[in-house]
């Protein structure tokens, strides 16, 4: 399986992320923004960090350079997109999906291990996930706070889009288990064809037990079957 | 502009400083060449207080591959992989403008680090405010831990180990002290000597503002009541910039076309090019029109001596400009040749083709004034404390009133904003004795941490600072680390009064007694002077960053208790030395006595011995003991691990209260399972280590023999409630 990764000025785990996908047998390569063509790839990653130093609003300024309109040609031809952290934020800013991510609730980046649980593991990327089953994982953001306006909001749950919710450690989701006042408790969610990703929490830091734990380790495999 | 006294003294320069530097120039210098001077003697450049005091530090070792004197120290962890590192400090500008204060402090560490051809991969830092009852405490604290974060998350550098401390004698002058630790291949370490002629003199990065000018002259002198109005001389930090900064940089390092390399840190343009030019012995011409300028109109004044983060200068080797300027260009960062290096020795700086300023490189870097300060003693004050004369408490009530202080309460609420997961190596991090980070690829780990105490520094010096050696080597000892070397950051007063100079004098004397006796040497530092506000000087407050080496990363420990029905090992003497104690200064407000003493043999044995018990995974977890006693120290380990413990009644004679709350040193306590505990308690015999059996572990209560027994998620709530509700 071939993956590209593209490196923005600003993007900082774009290596965390090559080395959870050459773990994990991935074909890899990196693409620099000022290209102008991807290789071609079965999956593209937008990786986290601060594209563009994140200046005028998280995301903004990556979601208009030059090889993001290659990105948004190879999601429209159905290639798999998978968008963590700023990757996510990147994401919304090209309409490729919808909502938006705020400031988190308490103003403050926020960097730990939190619950998330998985909603549909009818996908590509969650398939080797059993349904509802929690997940730790590790969050590092200023603007994970998602929302959406009520109409979005109700498609995502009648189509089955919400990929992630924030969680306690027995799968409830309530306000204690929300970090950052995210929109019912949304994690990560799907577009409606359900071949792009984006997702706040770093699944690529849970691939290594010495380091974290395992957990990212399944959506890798996922899109590895 | 005719130079009066007035100028001279806005410059920070004393009257026979002037004289000194007209007789060394033999003429009047012009208002550029008089900045220059402010810039490069001020005290914060020219260690003009300290250098004859520093210069008792060992810094050499087998391992040190460069001790003081470059922009890092540089150690040997083998395999041809060398480590980094260097702690320094940005407590005036972190006062009057918090955020960007600390932010730079992260960016100028880093560049520190960076500028060697090191990939930084941890960061740390060690921050101190005033009482938490003072007005400014909370906007201080909001300020310099955002904006720590701010830089070191957006460049993608994991925030790792730290201390937040609270203490009344910084609330005019807080601290905040960052160090940065890389990691290099040995063979491709980068110095900032320039060498041969004719060479071309790079400008690469930001472009230059009128940010910062005076910064490190500002850092050179005491608040008053106007410290406010300094606040234009706080510059402005990029991390996206230095993100760009430091990836061109380590892609044109990759071959060899950088000769000597020197970041614009404090005094900017002016100490990069004296420094490079100084230790190759050569001139440097600087056509000022070429700097690449962020305003319009700056004059050349304005360019040598502001302080705009985020610029190198680059010495290059020729024919490589093509192949320079493309990887800068490639990360869209100014590259401009704005000089070339000469045989004249002099820095020669020309506007529109006229010489504006020329002073004979030497003088700028070796002829600032050396001062032997007058220094006095610190007089022993014995004062023994009876606690039978204090008023009756309960032990438990002394621990919860300890574990719930705002110096010991947890501090997830600050770590939680750095990143310290981003890079995939952190294998421990913040709450830990020492945060454990992996050499990326490879199955070995450094440890490191930064350690204080300034309550012991200010009663006694000598032993208060050998202490926070000490308090370092075993914290990286607790996670199983070889101590390796230190980087130190020397926070003092007004080196002008003796008493001040006199615990410099001893804080040093100390540092060097107990890093010769442990073999862990200074590899780098700063000194910052002037702490303190109107004549009131902060405590004298030295700060250790050290490094350790884990050969074996699966042989790592963190402090959290393993399992039940687990039997708890004191190893160390505990006398009960309760004087400077935390216990007594949260229950008692009682801050009288002296610190307790340290035995450097004691020290060195039982920490050596600790270590080949981990490696020998005879112990499952190890704690150092520190501020707060041994009752501190295990709560710690229980509040971690969830598993409670219960601890036998003390059977000697001390009072229990100092038995329990004494700061005694060279402590440690460990963990081991049943069937290993013939094996450990024969080793610690071997080795004439001093060990009590002080307990077992058992699940979900921690209780001390007929004293008290109190839920362990109850002492998590204890210790987790304080930054939550500040």
């Amino acid at each position: 399986m071939r993956s590209s990764v593209i490196v923005f000025p600003g993007s900082n785990c774009d290596r965390d992320i090559a080395v959870a996908l050459e773990k994990m047998q991935f074909k890899n390569q990196m693409v620099w923004h000022k290209e102008t063509s991807l290789p071609k790839t079965d999956l593209i990653v937008i990786p986290g960090g601060f594209s563009y130093g994140d200046y005028l609003r998280s995301g903004a300024i990556a979601g208009k350079s030059l090889i993001i309109d290659e990105v948004i040609k190879f999601a429209k031809n159905g290639c798999l997109i998978l968008g963590i952290c700023n990757g996510f934020q990147i994401l919304t800013e090209t309409g490729l999906l919808k909502g938006t991510l705020l400031r988190n609730k308490n103003l403050k980046f926020i960097n730990k291990d939190v619950n998330i649980k998985v909603l549909n593991n009818k996908t590509q990327f969650t398939s080797k996930y059993r349904i509802n089953q929690v997940l730790n994982i590790n969050i590092a953001h200023n603007e994970g706070n998602y929302f959406t306006d009520s109409k979005h909001l109700q498609e995502l749950k009648n189509d089955n889009l919400i990929a992630f919710k924030y969680c306690d450690n027995k799968g409830n989701t309530n306000l204690e288990s929300n970090p950052n006042g995210a929109l019912d408790n949304i994690a990560g969610i799907f577009n409606s064809k359900k071949n792009i990703l984006g997702m706040m929490p770093h699944p690529e830091r849970m691939v290594d037990k010495f380091i974290s734990n395992d957990d990212g380790v399944n959506l890798f495999s996922s899109l590895l079957n | 502009m005719k130079i009066t006294n007035e100028i001279i003294e806005k410059h920070g320069l004393k009257l026979d400083e002037y004289k000194t530097i007209q007789k060394l120039l033999k003429r009047n210098p012009n208002i550029l060449e008089l900045g220059i001077f402010s810039a490069m003697w001020n005290e914060h450049c020219s260690y003009k207080s300290s250098r004859i005091h520093l210069k008792k530090l060992p810094t050499k070792g087998k391992k040190v591959i460069q001790g003081p004197g470059e922009n890092a120290g540089v150690i040997d962890i083998g395999d041809n992989d060398a480590i980094v590192f260097k702690i320094e400090s940005h407590n005036h500008p972190s006062y009057i403008e918090p955020y960007q204060g600390a932010a730079t402090g992260v960016g100028g560490i880093l560049r520190d680090v960076f500028t060697m051809g090191a990939r930084p991969i941890a960061l740390l830092n060690s921050i101190h405010f005033g009482s938490t009852t003072h007005p400014k405490t909370k906007s201080l604290l909001n300020g310099v831990v955002s904006g720590i974060g701010g830089y070191g998350n957006c460049i993608g550098i994991p925030t790792v180990a730290g201390e937040t401390k609270f203490n009344e004698t910084y609330n005019e002058n807080i601290l905040v002290n960052a160090m940065a630790v890389g990691l290099a291949k040995k063979n491709k370490i980068f110095y900032s000597k320039a060498k041969g002629l004719n060479k071309a003199v790079v400008y690469v990065g930001s472009k230059t503002g009128r940010d910062g000018i005076h910064g490190a002259s500002m850092a050179s002198a005491e608040f008053d009541e106007n410290s406010e109005e300094k606040k234009p001389t706080v510059q402005v930090g990029d991390p996206f910039t230095e993100k760009l900064l430091l990836e061109a940089c380590l892609e044109l390092m990759k071959d060899d076309s950088i000769i000597a390399i020197q970041d614009m840190g404090a005094a900017g343009l002016t100490s990069s090019s004296v420094e490079m030019a100084s230790k190759g012995s050569l001139g440097i011409e600087l056509e000022l029109d070429k700097v690449p300028c962020r305003e319009d109109n700056m004059s050349p004044y304005e360019m040598m001596l502001s302080e705009s983060q985020e610029r190198m200068l680059i010495i290059l080797e020729d024919g490589k400009e093509h192949h320079a300027r493309k990887i800068f260009e490639k990360w869209d960062l100014d590259f401009v040749i704005i000089g070339k290096t000469n045989n004249s020795k002099n820095l020669t700086l020309k506007y529109n083709n006229k010489i504006e300023g020329e002073i004979p490189v030497e003088i700028l870097a070796t002829k600032a004034p050396i001062y032997d300060r007058k220094w006095v003693k610190k007089k022993v004050v014995q004062k023994k404390i009876a606690i039978k004369q204090l008023k009756k408490i309960k032990l438990e009530d002394a621990l919860i009133k300890i574990l719930s202080s705002p110096n010991h309460s947890n501090k997830s609420w600050v770590t939680d904003q750095y990143d310290q997961m981003v890079m995939c190596d952190t294998v421990q991090k913040s709450g830990s004795d020492a945060a454990v980070i992996r050499i990326h690829n490879t199955s070995k780990a450094i440890a490191v941490t930064v350690d204080s105490s300034a309550n012991y520094c200010k009663s006694f010096p000598l032993t208060g600072s050998k202490q926070v050696v000490c308090e370092n080597w075993r914290n990286l000892i607790s996670v199983g680390a070889n101590p390796i070397a230190i980087t130190n950051c020397l926070n003092f007063g007004n080196p002008e009064n003796k008493e001040i100079m006199g615990e410099f004098a001893e804080c040093i004397q100390g540092i060097k007694e107990a890093c010769e006796f442990l073999n862990f040497p200074v590899v780098s530092g700063n000194v910052s002077f002037y702490n303190g506000t109107n004549q009131k000087s902060i405590f004298p407050t030295p700060v250790i960053g050290g490094v350790g080496l884990i050969p074996d990363i699966s042989k790592t420990l963190n402090h959290y208790f393993k399992k039940e029905n687990s039997n708890i090992l004191l190893i160390g003497k505990t006398f009960g030395h309760i004087e400077q104690s935390c216990f007594l200064k949260e229950n008692f407000s009682i801050s009288e006595g002296l610190p307790p003493e340290i035995n450097l043999n004691n020290e060195k044995n039982n920490g050596e011995t600790v270590l080949q018990l981990i490696r020998k995974n005879l112990v499952t977890s190890v704690h150092d003991i520190s501020s707060g006693g041994l009752l501190v120290a295990l709560s710690e380990m229980s509040i971690g691990s969830n598993l409670g413990a219960k601890i036998y009644k003390p059977k000697k004679l001390t009072n229990k209260f100092e038995y329990f709350f004494g700061e005694d040193q060279g402590r440690y306590i460990v963990e081991v399972e049943k069937t290993d505990l013939e094996k450990v308690i024969k080793m610690l015999n071997d080795n004439e280590v001093y060990y009590e059996n002080i307990g077992k572990t058992q699940a979900k209560n921690f209780e001390v023999e007929s004293e008290f027994n109190i839920g362990v998620n109850d002492l998590f709530k204890i210790n987790n409630q304080w930054y939550n509700n500040y």
